[in-house]
């Protein structure tokens, strides 16, 4: 199975040439080992941008580079479609090979064994008497809390669920995940800086990543599922198309190898990671 | 007046764009208490997207018939040169066939006049490549309409656009909403007087729903209404109070459907859509103005009346089908009614002046109301069949993909008959699952459709207005997603997602004719007579969008051609069809 990988991504050039000839691969430049696609949304920090600032860019590269290749990118927003769209595209050139962030056991993709764990925070000042660490803290019926809207009907973060069933509905704020110039993935935690709101609900990494740029310093208090909770801690995974176990093993062998590097630029975006991102990878 | 290729007259007529070739009258509004008359001039074409104002997607051309549509063959076919779904369909104008593709929004204007109809010109929008990434969901297009001179294009990314019918150049373009805010248009524009009015899409992504009505000759925007929110920005009041605080502003109730006409009443008639960005548990209230019948007058937007067919939306039951007028017998007297098939399963009628709902049945088997109780105008509900993020609801029909979905009815007056494509599909709202957006993850009530009663995924039947009753139905393996057309040769065509267009006889639902095109239809048949005197028939395919590989693939909503291999319902439809968008013209030999 390695030898097998390793040819198809380590073709000599001469070789790699009579391909394209025959097949036309314009991907394949020559002289070099077919790059690593990776699909990721054009504009979602901290997790990757077209700018290739985000955790998931750095860690595409760190991994593209172990395997002898570099990155090429398919850019589409990270909502309802995206693996349709990206890794099981109808054409050729629109595909990848690989999706740096998605939930363990993600049912679109394979996914590989988990390399960190976070979990949905509150988001509040520092000493200004809030010390909310419970969503059944009787101050939520009264504060202004503003959470993430992903969709219509159930597709919404475990959070908002969890606060109707408390009958707290009158004083939540969504924040659109449609996110451009005029609505930064920030604007949640700028609204908690800025008083806007007094307490936001947000998964670690935007969490981490927008509150360590605030100047006003914020608390991020991991949310605790009660029994019969939906649960707020997700392990993450990459995620290759449905059998594709080669590339999965292979990846999978270099993130094993570099798995220090790869918390460390976790943590250097701030990333609440929980167990350390240790428990579940092996 | 303007004189377009030699032998067509358009008159920019008061009740809506009238088109004659020759000197006979623009065609008036569908009269449908007689038999129609012999078709005239008017009738040979195809204008606007349902045919007429009143939406009936009728032709009085007669010369398929019953008897020969068995001999009918290919004339000719053209590729569209795009993949993904093709909904909607052609225009035809004097000798001139207008179609649009999926994105990117191409525009085709066909020489009818020359054999094999060439390209007469192209158009093809600068959209930013951005659109489909950022705004991406499904990337189909319901057509172009036409008046007075022009071709008007809605785009994916919200422009409208206005074209000479005559040369394709760009006469103005408007920017109706922001794609990057998730607000895109799919929906064909329909004019009304001197208008084009526009819908938006987007509810999924807590798009505040509104329709604008622009100038037909400036692009100049005339008025804007939404669904929610306060009544001098709805046209109608008791929207906000059925809100919790400010969430109106992301209410949903898009405009994503088709719109129609009554020029007596000066009536203009849509369906709004589900309620956005919560779950129901969040928005309690009914959520005025989602899932609603407007009717509005043209002129100042503001509307006459607004019927709620499903209040507090808990199954995305998208309110957006077509409203079709028609003029029928209730209980013994003539009365002029909207008859609206719902994704909830009921068929509504209502008086279209007053909004009075006068009937309202299932169409499909219907299990999460028993009923629609005529006085309140309410569902009577089934409460096990109400979803909840906390529980599981099985068995709930019909499916959150509609008794009916998009693609329109047609209505003949010789028979008196609805002609109606339907889904016969069910679903549970059940088990967690976890999935992931905008880099988050979360753990969703999964959605799975799956086949109602009997097993087939379709049924396209007959329906009696009069006696709220289906008359004969045809089962579809798939589910029916492509529109209706019927003729005064009492001949009906409607196309299945395997990619049969048939022709049936209006009266007793017998196929007589069936024809396999190159991919799935989820498109509508239209009829034309063209310079040559004969009748065509044209039809547009290729299977995309989530609709069609859904229905098909039997999975979740969320991503349906996941796993592809493994479901065989999809290797079925795999074995019959592939992408690609074609459209098929067929006449007599």
């Amino acid at each position: 199975m390695k030898i097998l990988v390793r040819r198809v991504y380590r073709t000599r050039p001469a070789l790699q040439l009579l391909v394209c000839i025959t097949l036309a691969c314009p991907e394949i430049v020559f002289g070099q080992a077919k790059p690593l696609r990776v699909c990721s949304d054009p504009e979602n920090m901290p997790f990757s941008n077209q700018k290739l600032e985000g955790f998931e860019n750095r860690i595409a590269s760190l991994i593209a580079k172990d395997m002898g290749t570099t990155v090429s990118y398919i850019w589409w927003g990270q909502r309802r479609g995206f693996i349709r769209n990206t890794m099981n595209a109808t054409l050729q050139e629109g595909r990848c090979d690989v999706v740096i962030g998605v939930p363990e056991g993600y049912d679109l993709v394979s996914t590989t064994p988990p390399y960190y764990r976070s979990t949905y925070v509150f988001v509040y000042p520092k000493g200004k008497g809030l010390a909310v660490k419970s969503l059944d803290d009787p101050a939520l019926k009264k504060l202004k809390i503003g959470v993430h809207l992903l969709g219509d009907d159930y597709t919404n973060p475990p959070p908002v669920h969890e606060l109707s069933k408390r009958g707290v509905v009158d004083n939540v704020v969504g924040f659109s995940t449609f996110y451009s110039a005029e609505n930064p993935p920030s604007a949640i935690i700028d609204a908690v800086a800025s008083g806007k709101i007094n307490l936001a609900i947000v998964w670690g990494p935007i969490a981490g990543y927008y509150a360590a740029r605030q100047r006003v310093p914020l608390e991020l208090v991991p949310v605790p599922s009660a029994p019969g909770d939906l649960p707020f801690a997700f392990n993450i995974s990459m995620g290759v198309k449905k059998g594709d176990e080669a590339l999965k093993a292979r990846i999978e062998n270099v993130r094993r190898q570099r798995s220090a590097e790869i918390t460390a630029i976790l943590k250097e975006y701030g990333v609440p990671l929980m167990d350390a991102g240790r428990t579940h990878a092996k | 007046m303007k004189r377009l290729s030699g032998i067509c007259i358009i008159t920019a007529s008061v009740g809506f764009a009238g088109i004659a070739c020759t000197s006979s009258a623009p065609s008036a509004p569908v009269s449908t208490a007689a038999p129609a008359a012999a078709a005239t001039d008017a009738d040979k074409q195809w204008t606007m997207p349902n045919k007429n104002p009143s939406a009936t997607r009728y032709s009085a051309v007669s010369e398929i018939n019953t008897e020969n549509v068995k001999n009918l063959k290919v004339a000719w076919s053209f590729s569209t040169g795009v993949l993904r779904g093709h909904e909607g369909e052609p225009l035809v104008v004097g000798t001139t066939m207008y179609l649009a593709t999926p994105f990117p929004n191409i525009v085709y204007a066909l020489d009818l006049s020359k054999e094999g109809a060439p390209i007469k010109w192209k158009y093809q929008p600068k959209q930013d490549a951005a659109v489909i990434p950022i705004a991406c969901c499904d990337t189909v297009n319901r057509g172009v309409t036409y008046a007075n001179g022009k071709i008007f294009l809605n785009q994916l990314d919200t422009n409208t656009v206005a074209l000479d019918a005559e040369t394709g150049k760009e006469l103005w373009k408007v920017k109706q909403g922001d794609y990057k805010q998730g607000q895109t248009v799919t929906s064909a524009p329909m004019v009304v007087k001197d208008k084009v009015i526009s819908g938006i899409s987007g509810g999924e992504f807590g798009v505040r729903g509104f329709v604008t009505a622009n100038d037909i000759n400036t692009g100049k925007q005339i008025w804007r209404m939404y669904s929610t929110g306060p009544e001098a920005e709805v046209g109608f009041a008791g929207s906000v109070e059925t809100w919790k605080g400010e969430e109106w502003k992301r209410g949903g109730g898009t405009t994503w459907g088709w719109y129609s006409y009554d020029p007596e009443l000066d009536l203009m008639y849509y369906g709004t859509g589900n309620p956005g960005s919560w779950n129901p548990d969040q928005r309690p209230g009914d959520n005025k103005y989602s899932m609603t019948i407007f009717a509005r007058n043209p002129d100042t937007g503001k509307a006459a009346w607004a019927y709620q067919k499903t209040p507090h939306d808990a199954w995305d039951y998208d309110g957006i089908n077509e409203n079709v007028l028609v003029d029928v017998n209730v209980n013994g007297q003539m009365r002029k009614v909207l008859v609206n098939f719902d994704r909830n399963g009921f068929s509504y009628m209502l008086d279209r002046k007053t909004g009075e709902l006068l009937q309202a049945n299932p169409f499909v088997h219907v299990n999460w109301a028993k009923g629609v109780d005529l006085k309140t105008g309410k569902p009577i509900e089934d409460p096990e069949k109400r979803t909840s993020a906390t529980k599981n609801t099985k068995d709930i029909c019909p499916s959150a993909m509609g008794g009916k979905n998009q693609q329109p009815v047609s209505y003949s007056p010789r028979t008196g008959f609805f002609y109606v494509p339907t889904n016969n599909l069910c679903m549970d709202y059940e088990g967690v699952q976890v999935k992931y957006q905008a880099g988050q993850p979360y753990v969703g009530a999964i959605v799975v459709s799956k086949p109602g009663p009997g097993g087939n995924r379709g049924e396209f039947i007959a329906w009696d207005p009069s006696a709220g009753k289906k008359v004969w139905g045809i089962k579809e393996q798939l589910s029916a997603w492509g529109g209706a057309l019927s003729t005064a040769g009492d001949v009906v065509f409607y196309g299945t997602m395997e990619g049969w267009l048939k022709a049936v006889n209006a009266k007793t639902g017998d196929v007589l004719w069936k024809f396999k095109t190159p991919s799935g239809i989820i498109g509508n048949p239209m009829t034309y007579v063209g310079p040559d005197g004969k009748q065509y028939v044209a039809v547009l395919s290729g299977i995309g969008g989530w609709s069609g590989i859904g229905v098909a693939a039997d999975m979740s909503l969320e991503d349906p051609t996941a796993g592809l291999g493994a479901i065989g319902a999809f290797k079925d439809l795999a074995a019959f069809s592939n992408q690609g968008g074609v459209l098929t013209v067929f006449s007599l030999p």
